[in-house]
């Protein structure tokens, strides 16, 4: 941990791989967001029913 | 707006997803940034880097920190492809924008602040950078006093005022609907006093 991060170096592209990954992760966190259904709701066609 | 109004009972359908979850995770990780921080300046710099208690406190508000910036950036990418500036929210887009911005620079004077090595290198490696944007005449990433100062104080209470206008504002002109939804209207106080 007391050492420097590694770094990927490709072409003009310098980056941490700390960075990296983390970038790669807030993407999944981002993508889970949109698809996985938030909990208590249905479908909007049924709340909208409901209304 | 009304009192009575001030917190949310009910929202619309759309709220109903992960990606409004963004924003308010980013004022739960701001609250322990803050509280941890209290803790840090009111003991000091030796507690901090010499006592297990003061490392704790000290990786909190690290590790807080790195949440709060990650769930504003996704607060921020989510807005963004929902275009949440759309009618009449621009000033709601614009103090985020500028809270965000206020952020890194209370993140950097934050760096300035440890009082290790690590806060020598980045002062020593942003000196040239900062005089170089013109502000160094007044912003002196080598005084650490200013730094300090800045980090503890005048940042944080910019941060609290601008996420309070934000909130107020998000309550105001009501939660964005995604595209394709602005036909219908955000739950808002004036559309219940109808």
């Amino acid at each position: 941990m007391d050492q420097p991060a590694g770094y990927l170096h490709w072409g003009f592209i310098l980056i941490s791989w700390p960075n990296l990954i983390l970038i790669g992760l807030m993407l999944v966190l981002f993508a889970l967001a949109l698809i996985l259904p938030f909990p208590g709701h249905g479908s909007s066609s049924e709340k909208e029913k409901e209304a | 707006m009304p009192w009575e109004n001030l917190l949310p009972d009910r929202q619309p359908f759309y709220v109903g997803s992960w990606v409004y979850v963004f924003g308010v995770v980013t004022i739960a990780a701001l609250v322990w940034v803050v509280l941890s921080g209290v803790v840090l300046a009111a003991f000091g710099p030796q507690w901090w880097h010499l006592s297990s208690a003061g490392r704790f406190f000290n990786s909190l508000h690290f590790w807080s920190v790195q949440v709060f910036f990650v769930f504003m950036v996704l607060h921020l990418w989510g807005q963004y492809f929902m275009a949440s500036w759309r009618e009449g929210r621009a000033p709601t887009w614009m103090i985020g924008v500028v809270t965000f911005a206020v952020s890194i620079v209370a993140a950097f004077t934050g760096y300035l602040s440890q009082q290790n090595f690590d806060a020598q290198y980045i002062a020593m490696n942003a000196k040239d950078a900062v005089n170089a944007t013109g502000v160094g005449g007044f912003f002196n990433v080598l005084n650490f006093g200013q730094m300090y100062g800045l980090h503890v104080m005048l940042l944080p209470i910019a941060i609290i005022t601008l996420v309070f206008l934000h909130i107020v504002q998000v309550r105001m002109k009501g939660v964005v609907p995604p595209l394709g939804h602005e036909v219908k209207p955000a739950v808002t106080w004036e559309l219940r006093k109808k």
